[in-house]
């Protein structure tokens, strides 16, 4: 059954202004998912505050609105425009929470106005965290003990109940706002209080915290004959603790056996089932006890996320674009995939690169905010690269973090003792995982670093394979520089201007160029095409590494 | 993957060479070159049945992350014959592995190699379709690794099922329960059974060549008919025996090779693919519910369609949705129905196991 014809114009809902934990990846899905429509011959319109975005060029849409983010501004475009439905889903938890308020005002329904890709009591499980725990205790899925607070003192006696450490989430708030840890009884009262005030409904969870769990975000997308695909899972190289948002994440998950990425598959695909009826995107949060494998739901986000855009740019597979044709009408086996325009849009990606994304902070601008990282989320923007292997992709993520970094290989030198460095390392910061390499390079052991960090320790290996290259390469001169430690040090991801900072004596980024290039240790390019190379791609991008 | 490792060098029947490093145990091998997209179990990948005689090139660029267990067999040993990865790691990480995959292969005596250009080679097989190859760690000469090469087998005609069968017949599950499957087992993936006798099922396996009489003696509520490698065609024993217990009316139920040997039983034909389907992430589409599902493959052989569109006797429940491949049969009439796909999905989305619930549950009304 093919879309559903009755939808002529949409309405699409941006995410207002460009706020730490909520930026551009809202103009990226808004933007797909007006391309999206309006090739089905469906009129755009299309409301956002914030001016400075793609979305709001006249060419984007039909006609674009910028107002505030308001019922008000909604309702008037409802009487100046014949809509027939809303799409609430692109625009990040802002959009999401304006429709819920206009849809309690009976505003849609006065204009006759339909909700597609979304279901108004899903917003409100996913949100609400009690509900949200219901739910997951009612279909069999594992949360960590909590309690909702609506009182200092109820916060207080749940706090006790629960036990240390323990985290506070404010309901209904954007990137986290107001949460934080609360490692002891003396951390509570500030941090409840805080909680409290930031939520909008004076409300907050009072969480049991799995720090030092594993972390993992995957990418669902259902149609409404209730077929689920999971697009992208992305494993987080800093455990539980760290706001998704500013963890260092990796795609496809490094670390999971297929039994335990199954079991996350089942259970994120109950939960988005059990959620409501509402086609579209959905991403799903677990957190893994890494010595039984356990897990237990995080959160459920219905609609296009942050996590979305990355996955997208990470598999090829436009969810914005797709989940906007499924919110009116279209069924996933009925699309093609967009990429191989052969296949089915059913399906899941391969992938046969590593992506690794890297939030970037501007802490400096922010002279005396607090830069440990937490619940809140504190990044400024992201990097993503792709490489053919984990070092190579985090590599080139930092160097192009635009903060001095030449590659992880090269970050200055820390001043910093082993010691002082295995304490530092405890608290995530901006520059741990620069750090992290310091200690390797300064001799401490993988398993100390474990033990510190709690990242998994597939992880600080590949940190030290980078760390061997390097130490080997110190042992050379641009003369004596072997071949194949060379090709090794590219392939790894060091840059040219890197490998010269190691090598003894004078030289410059250029001589290491050239000698490569006499070597025949040249770039090749390879696709993002979805599928791992089994079909042949008609729109591919490209990314370039080093093989052979 | 440092650069005082073993070279090892790569060749196809076409004549083209790759070269990489060694891996798993030093030597050389030969067997059919194949590519699995999957990003997950790798371990029960390597000990599939199915795979046996072939070279397995991995799309995922890591290996070996997780380590090795003693729960994520497909059998007691590793059935591919080598191994292609860009990168095959040695140090893993899980609480429950028990050892690294390196070791691993060299236990079971696989030669593999490592930083090797896969997805240049995976385009390469997929525009040129299956071949042979040798991997050799101990030989690099290239004119000595053609001659090697070409004695080679070719896959099409070649009967591999009765390699990996079991020898002895062995019994799992509940031996009261009064549901009884006899398995025929051309080289039968442990979860298949387990999948059976989760579902309270008592199941017996057979060797490859087991009679009908001896089968029947078990009285059984139902025969499945299992996955396992080689030419369907070229097995006439298999084909036979399945006829045969057609006839009984028994409810039956078939996967991948299984499913070709009930085609075939009814007599459709079935073909060498151009490179096949191996992967975790294969879209089909019950026709029967209209719901789709998200696949486990692994085949080089295919049935017919046209074949199967033609024949009275049979009715199409499942297609494949990037190809238009046939996925599912069902004879009419008979409660016979087979898969192409390997819906106890390990490795792989748990989308289909309703299948052996529908198996069970028609073996319990007939």
């Amino acid at each position: 059954m093919p879309k559903d014809n009755s939808i002529k114009s949409v309405l699409i809902i941006g995410s207002g202004p460009i706020v730490i934990g909520q930026a551009c990846e809202f103009d990226y899905s808004g933007s797909q998912a007006a391309r999206s429509l309006r090739e089905e011959g469906i009129k755009v319109i299309l409301i956002n505050s914030n001016p400075a975005t793609i979305m709001t060029d006249p060419m984007m849409a039909d006609r674009v609105y910028l107002l505030p983010l308001t019922p008000e501004s909604i309702e008037q475009i409802l009487q100046e425009n014949q809509i027939d439905a809303v799409l609430p889903t692109m625009g990040g938890q802002t959009a999401l929470n304006l429709c819920k308020e206009v849809d309690e005002l009976g505003i849609w329904q006065k204009y006759n106005c339909r909700l597609i890709g979304v279901d108004v009591a899903a917003i409100d499980t996913a949100e609400d965290r009690e509900k949200f725990r219901q739910l997951m205790l009612k279909i069999g899925v594992k949360v960590a003990p909590s309690k909702v607070a609506n009182s200092f003192l109820e916060g207080k006696e749940f706090a006790q109940e629960i036990g240390y450490p323990l985290v506070i989430r404010p309901s209904f708030t954007l990137g986290g706002t107001g949460g934080g840890f609360v490692h002891s009884k003396d951390d509570l009262d500030e941090a409840l209080q805080r909680g409290l005030t930031a939520s909008p409904i004076h409300e907050v969870l009072v969480e049991k915290a799995v720090l030092g769990w594993k972390e993992y975000e995957l990418e669902l997308l259902r149609d409404k004959n209730d077929n689920v695909v999971i697009i992208c899972t992305v494993e987080n190289l800093d455990p539980m603790g760290v706001h998704t948002g500013d963890s260092i994440t990796v795609a496809p998950a490094m670390t999971l056996s297929d039994s335990s990425f199954q079991d996350m598959r089942n259970q994120a695909m109950l939960m988005m089932r059990s959620l409501g009826n509402f086609a579209g995107g959905c991403n799903v949060q677990f957190a893994q006890d890494p010595q039984t494998e356990q897990l237990i739901a995080v959160e459920i986000n219905p609609r296009v996320s942050r996590s979305s855009a990355l996955a997208s740019k990470a598999t090829g597979y436009p969810i914005a674009k797709i989940a906007a044709k499924l919110a009116i009408g279209y069924s996933l086996d009925e699309l093609k995939n967009q990429i191989t325009q052969t296949t089915s849009a059913y399906f899941e990606p391969a992938l046969d690169y590593v992506i690794v994304k890297i939030p970037r902070w501007n802490f400096d601008k922010f002279k005396g905010a607090n830069d440990t990282l937490g619940l809140q989320m504190k990044s400024v923007g992201e990097v993503m690269a792709i490489g053919r292997s984990f070092t190579e992709a985090i590599q080139k993520a930092c160097q192009s973090l635009e903060n001095e970094a030449v590659g992880l290989g090269y970050y200055g030198k820390s001043l910093m003792k082993s010691d002082e460095l295995v304490d530092y390392i405890k608290t995530p910061k901006w520059d741990r995982i620069f750090r992290i390499k310091d200690a390797l390079m300064a001799g401490v052991t993988v398993k100390t670093i474990v033990q510190a960090t709690g990242i998994d320790r597939w992880f600080i290996y590949q940190i030290q394979k980078i760390c061997n290259i390097e130490r080997e390469i110190a042992n050379h001169n641009i003369d004596s520089l072997p071949e194949d430690l060379l090709k090794e040090a590219k392939k790894n991801g060091f840059s040219d201007l890197q490998i010269c900072k190691i090598l003894h004596g004078d030289c410059d980024e250029e001589q290491i160029y050239e000698k490569r290039k006499a070597l025949g240790i040249t770039r090749v390019y390879k696709m993002v095409d979805t599928c791992a190379a089994e079909f042949e791609a008609k729109t591919p991008y490209f990314y370039s590494t080093f093989e052979g | 993957m440092s650069n005082t490792a073993q070279p090892a060098i790569l060749v196809l029947e076409d004549g083209n060479v790759f070269k990489g490093c060694a891996f798993g145990k030093i030597g050389t091998t030969t067997g059919e070159i194949c590519f699995n997209t999957g990003m997950t179990g790798y371990q029960e990948v390597f000990t599939d049945p199915s795979y046996y005689g072939q070279v397995l090139i991995m799309n995922n660029v890591h290996v070996g992350n997780y380590g090795v267990n003693d729960a994520d067999i497909e059998s007691d040993s590793i059935k591919i014959k080598g191994l292609i990865c860009r990168n095959l790691e040695e140090q893993f990480s899980r609480f429950q592995a028990k050892g690294s995959l390196d070791e691993y292969l060299k236990k079971n005596n696989i030669v593999a190699i490592e930083d090797v250009d896969t997805r240049a080679l995976v385009a390469h097989v997929r525009q040129k379709g299956a071949m042979n190859c040798i991997i050799s760690s101990e030989e690099l000469d290239i004119e000595k690794l053609k001659q090697q090469l070409a004695q080679c087998p070719n896959m099409d005609g070649l009967e591999l099922a009765s390699v990996v069968s079991t020898e002895k017949e062995y019994e799992l599950g509940d031996p009261k329960s009064p549901i009884k499957v006899a398995v025929l087992d051309y080289g039968v993936k442990k979860h298949i059974l387990e999948c059976l006798v989760q579902r309270g099922a008592h199941v017996r396996v057979h060797p490859a060549k087991t009679s009908v009489s001896r089968l029947k003696e078990f009285n059984p509520n139902g025969y499945f008919i299992s996955n396992g490698p080689g030419d369907p065609a070229a097995m006439d024993y298999a084909i036979d025996t399945v006829k045969e217990l057609m006839n009984e009316g028994k409810p039956m139920f078939g996967i991948c090779l299984g499913h070709q040997l009930l085609a075939l039983a009814n007599g459709v034909d079935t073909f060498k693919m151009h490179h096949g389907h191996r992967g975790l992430n294969h879209p089909v589409k019950n026709l029967v519910t209209g719901q789709c599902e998200i696949t486990t493959q692994n085949h080089g052989f295919g049935v017919n369609p046209e074949s199967i569109r033609n024949n009275p006797n049979l009715e199409i429940t499942h297609v494949n949705l990037n190809d238009g491949s046939i996925e599912g049969i069902r004879v009419k009439g008979k409660p016979a129905f087979s898969v192409q796909y390997h819906p106890e999905s390990t490795p792989g989305p748990h989308d289909s196991r309703y299948l052996f619930d529908e198996f069970v549950k028609m073996m319990k009304s007939n």
